[in-house]
């Protein structure tokens, strides 16, 4: 109840929240997913390469996103532009990993017909091992998405816009209901998003004839 | 005659282990060689050869008149068909675009061109138009087999590499696609290598068979020809199987 009263009450805070915090999710799965994809279709050509990427992105990944977020303080300042490259950097890993998997993945012989047939590289890639990955593709865009929102929240401690501002701001006031009203908004955004995502891999999906 | 395949003292390795030892082999147009040989014995890797997915470490491959080492391989392979076992049509496309797949290679194509094209086809391999707009997982074995030889042949190929198409077909469907395969040849002209590990397919279907074993082609002749004279038990047993 006190919850449903705070959105009402402070509305104006959290439409502008919300819309920063949609803003900022969204040019990181942008670039995270553009530079994952190509790398990871990249790499998929080069097994040593592979190892190499795969091993950075992990890497990547395990250093706490707010040790990450300091380090960037640096090279980048404080901002929305320091945030977005930290939810890039860590959105890498699932989209990097599964495009790789994806690509490398599909049925050798298969690949041998295309090839037989008189497939160009380019057309291998395009009409036959690119498609026959993406259900894999997909599924990791739909993790990162989810995780790129959720990390969003942590932005506003480098003093980037969106939800966790309402949440650092509850934090910092003893105001809980905030802190949760905030949260609550995040889930909701990234149970949503997620939502939207798997209706669209289902029509790609049909659209392959997987179902 | 003429010579449409020409394989000279090829020799083929994967890696260390070599499967092919200097095999020489000429085949001519509107032939239908069977290939038949124990497994190991390098009977894929021989056809692999033809269109090039595999490389010989040494001799040379000719096709058409062009060498395989000197000539763009891409459109080399459009102007041969590929079926293999299992058919391993592209789960996902339809059937059309499966069968459309060659010809799509090198134009675009509209729907209604694909659409007639497959119409065409899959009459030719004697089945329903209605299949067009299907994807393989929603045909049975024999259906998906038919429609692999529809690809390979939508190319207009004059040549059709067959790596034991009708191995995963039960016996009735097979001798349906035997007869088919035969009337088709028939038909067109086309000049088929085709592997098999069925003697008596091997002897319904070609009008010369080859029998590898070990790297090298063993012994080859009709039918008639190496029934009446094998070279040895080996081909004996194979024979009587």
């Amino acid at each position: 109840m006190q919850i449903l009263q705070i959105f009402w009450d402070r509305r104006e805070l959290f439409a502008t929240c919300l819309l920063e915090h949609i803003r900022i999710s969204l040019t990181a799965v942008l670039c995270a997913g553009i530079l994952g994809i190509l790398t990871g279709i990249l790499i998929s050509r080069h097994k040593k390469a592979a190892g190499v990427a795969l091993g950075v992105v992990n890497v990547i990944y395990t250093i706490p996103s707010i040790s990450l977020l300091g380090f960037l303080i640096p090279l980048t300042g404080i901002g929305n532009r320091t945030a977005i490259i930290a939810l890039t950097v860590y959105g890498l890993l699932p989209i990097v990993r599964n495009t790789y998997t994806g690509l490398t993945t599909v049925d050798a012989t298969i690949l041998e017909v295309a090839e037989g047939l008189g497939s160009d590289g380019r057309q291998m890639l395009f009409r036959i091992r690119f498609p026959l990955a993406l259900p894999v593709i997909i599924s990791g865009f739909r993790n990162m998405v989810v995780m790129i929102i959720a990390m969003g929240g942590i932005a506003s401690f480098i003093g980037a816009g969106g939800l966790g501002v309402a949440i650092y701001r509850g934090i910092t006031t003893y105001n809980m209901t905030l802190t949760a009203a905030g949260s609550i908004l995040i889930a909701l955004l990234a149970l949503v998003s997620d939502r939207l995502l798997s209706l669209a891999e289902k029509a790609v999906n049909r659209r392959y004839g997987i179902e | 005659m003429n010579k449409v395949i020409e394989i000279r003292e090829c020799s083929a390795a994967y890696g260390e282990n070599a499967v092919l030892h200097k095999v020489s082999l000429t085949i001519e147009q509107g032939e239908l060689v069977v290939i038949i040989g124990p497994s190991g014995c390098g009977k894929t890797t021989l056809l692999k050869m033809i269109n090039g997915i595999v490389t010989p470490t040494e001799g040379k491959v000719t096709v058409n008149g062009e060498a395989l080492a000197s000539c763009d391989l891409v459109a080399l392979r459009r102007q041969i068909g590929y079926a293999v076992q299992g058919a391993k049509l592209f789960p996902h496309m339809t059937v059309r675009d499966n069968i459309c797949y060659v010809p799509g290679l090198e134009k675009k194509m509209t729907t209604e061109e694909k659409q007639c094209m497959a119409e065409r086809m899959l009459e030719m391999v004697q089945l329903p138009a209605q299949l067009a707009g299907r994807f393989p997982r929603q045909l049975s074995g024999g259906q998906q087999q038919r429609v692999g030889i529809a690809r390979a042949m939508a190319a207009d190929a004059g040549i059709l590499l067959m790596d034991e198409p009708f191995g995963a077909v039960d016996e009735i469907t097979r001798k349906g696609l035997q007869e088919e395969l035969l009337s088709l040849q028939e038909k067109t002209g086309v000049t088929i290598v085709f592997i098999t590990h069925d003697i008596d397919e091997a002897f319904k279907l070609g009008s010369r068979i080859l029998i590898m074993k070990e790297g090298c082609i063993w012994q080859e002749g009709t039918a008639r020809e190496l029934t009446e004279a094998p070279r040895d038990v080996f081909v004996r047993k194979l024979l009587n199987r």
